[in-house]
């Protein structure tokens, strides 16, 4: 499970791990190759991320082996308890939340989710919610301003739902009512797209203090996919839409749409869970740090300045 | 091409500009009576699309309003260009629909009640909401707020604007802002939803009303009715997404014909907002 242009970093990968083993089993000889092998690693693949197009971009955020929201859980947290349910419908599994302890501290956390193997992306829908897990996240936001825990989202979603029971139970409106209520909520919240952001079911959980994106992330308006059929009719001018779309994080970076751009470890972080997730780690720690500081009023008015200044447009005088 | 055929073109192309054909019952229609009877079909109901100032004096008082935040226009952030460039299509909607975006925000009066009116007209890039549409939507939510004045909402969009990308999308949470100041504020905030409203304006100002009205048989959702074809793989049930069927499955308050909306809208400004209190007390409770 790679992409065309990571074929040879596999082959090194594959290469590493056997001789790994050779090492491992008593074999101490193969140690100043392994040294040798891991070295070109680093640097072909620090090499190769750094020159992909947009549209390779936007394969890698939606790579199988990318870490998800539940690997993050895993590797940031201590003692995740999962709640389930909106209590008017049902318990939509594209959606995981919960609390859990963030560096020994309480914290509300809300991802989606769009699982692994194929039983488990069917359960999951491919981590594309309907109105009930965006209601069950709105239940666990004022859950988390209700007990004073600040507020951590990951974003990962080719979108909302396109369904008919979606449409029947009020897409638009779990959506909207999911911003306004991060838009107002009364804690410390921090969002990381980590993956795939996709639209406004991306933003139903990006409304935040903070907003963070791991280097291979995107986030759009529209996949590349619709902004093709729709513009150029024609949807396989998918990398012409990517390039168009500015969806890259550095794009977002200087537009101002994000705060941090979250570095990857060897260039991608399916390489590396762990390391990624401690560096990740680091980022949300400075993040709340710096809020939990922050009066709530203060906090307040100063999300809403944050999104209030987002748009370019002239004003004639 | 002969003097005659020139002549018999000329002829028809007059023709048409005098009858239309209703798309619903295909009833030929008299343009004049068709205005005249706030461009719904006579023998159908059908809801002909309005433009800006059509809607404008079918709801607000004669010469009551002024027309604001005109001088906030759009530009490019992306230089986005598909088959067209945005810039061009900004300059063909402005010359096709005669506004200068795809919302226009009134200040006036219905039957003597103030209100600040957001109006979306769908000829300007199918109502789509860049970053014009989401500061003159905020900054009628700010002047609401300071004024005390209820603000009322007529939808017409596609959804988000591409050309802007990640910028429209935020338009999302800076609309959704503006409602949460009227909100804090108590101060009424209605939406009439017209067809179609779909997308990023559906899913942030759109169903954030207080009451949330739609026109007849209007298309409302999400996602757009093809979308979800292909996903699904299989067709829609007749009326899905219209109006009637929301109101059925609970999404939205009542549906009203455009003869009525002006009427309505009055009673329930009054209703929630001008008409006199018999419990004023604001002490916290």
């Amino acid at each position: 499970m790679f992409l065309e242009f990571e074929r040879e970093l596999a082959e090194l990968r594959d290469k590493i791990e056997q001789l790994e083993k050779i090492y491992k089993f008593g074999n101490r000889e193969v140690r100043g190759d392994l040294i040798e092998l891991k070295k070109k690693f680093r640097e072909k693949s620090e090499k190769l991320y750094k020159k992909l197009s947009p549209w390779e971009r936007v394969q890698l955020a939606r790579h199988p082996k990318r870490p998800h929201t539940v690997d993050f859980i895993k590797l940031i947290f201590k003692n995740f308890i999962e709640l389930h349910g909106d209590r008017r419908f049902g318990d939509d599994k594209a959606v995981v939340g919960g609390f859990a302890y963030f560096r020994g501290k309480p914290v509300a956390v809300i991802g989606h989710e769009k699982g692994r193997t194929t039983k488990e992306k069917m359960e999951r829908n491919f981590g594309m919610p309907h109105p009930e897990g965006y209601r069950k996240a709105i239940r666990i936001m004022k859950l988390a301003e209700k007990f004073k825990m600040p507020l951590i989202t990951f974003i990962d979603t080719p979108g909302a739902y396109p369904g008919i029971g979606a449409e029947e139970r009020g897409q638009s409106e779990a959506i909207a009512e999911s911003i306004s209520t991060m838009a107002s909520l009364k804690v410390p919240t921090v969002a990381v797209v980590i993956g795939e952001g996709g639209s406004g079911g991306a933003l139903a959980f990006g409304v935040a203090d903070r907003i963070l994106m791991m280097e291979n992330a995107i986030y759009s308006v529209i996949s590349p996919e619709g902004c093709a059929a729709i513009l150029w009719g024609d949807q396989s001018k998918v990398k012409e839409a990517s390039k168009a779309l500015k969806l890259t994080s550095q794009d977002l970076l200087e537009m101002g749409v994000v705060d941090y751009v979250v570095k990857e470890p060897y260039g991608a972080s399916h390489w590396n869970y762990k390391n990624s997730a401690r560096i990740l780690s680091c980022y949300i720690n400075a993040c709340l740090k710096e809020l939990c500081s922050i009066p709530c009023d203060q906090l307040l008015r100063e999300r809403v300045k944050k999104f209030e200044k987002m748009g370019v447009f002239s004003v004639l005088t | 091409m002969g003097i005659f055929d020139k002549f018999l073109k000329k002829k028809e192309k007059r023709k048409e500009n005098l009858w239309t054909k209703c798309p619903e019952c295909k009833t030929i229609l008299y343009i004049p009576e068709l205005l005249m009877n706030l461009k719904v079909c006579p023998r159908c109901d059908y809801h002909f699309p309005m433009n800006i100032s059509e809607r404008v004096e079918s709801l607000l008082d004669e010469n009551s309003y002024d027309k604001l935040f005109e001088n906030i226009l759009p530009e490019d952030p992306l230089e986005f260009k598909d088959k067209k460039s945005y810039k061009e299509r900004l300059k063909e909607a402005k010359e096709k629909s005669g506004s200068t975006e795809a919302i226009s925000i009134y200040k006036g009066s219905i039957q003597g009640r103030e209100v600040i009116m957001a109006l979306m007209d769908f000829e300007f890039i199918g109502g789509s909401m860049g970053s014009v549409v989401g500061e003159r939507f905020y900054r009628a939510c700010q002047l609401a707020s300071e004024e005390g004045t209820p603000l009322i909402a007529v939808t017409a969009s596609g959804g988000a604007r591409m050309q802007e990308g990640i910028l429209s999308l935020m338009q999302m949470a800076k609309t959704t802002m503006g409602v949460n100041i009227l909100k804090s504020k108590e101060i009424p905030y209605i939406t009439v939803l017209t067809n179609p409203t779909m997308g990023g304006v559906s899913a942030s100002f759109a169903f954030l009303g207080d009451i949330i009205i739609a026109e007849p048989k209007a298309l409302i959702g999400f996602a757009g009715p093809r979308v979800i074809e292909q996903t699904i793989k299989q067709s829609l049930p007749e009326g899905f997404q219209r109006s009637e069927f929301l109101l059925e499955k609970g999404m939205i308050d009542m549906v009203v014909h455009r003869k009525d909306l002006r009427n309505t809208l009055k009673n329930l400004l009054d209703l929630t907002f001008y008409g006199e209190r018999c419990y004023e007390d604001r002490s916290p409770c």
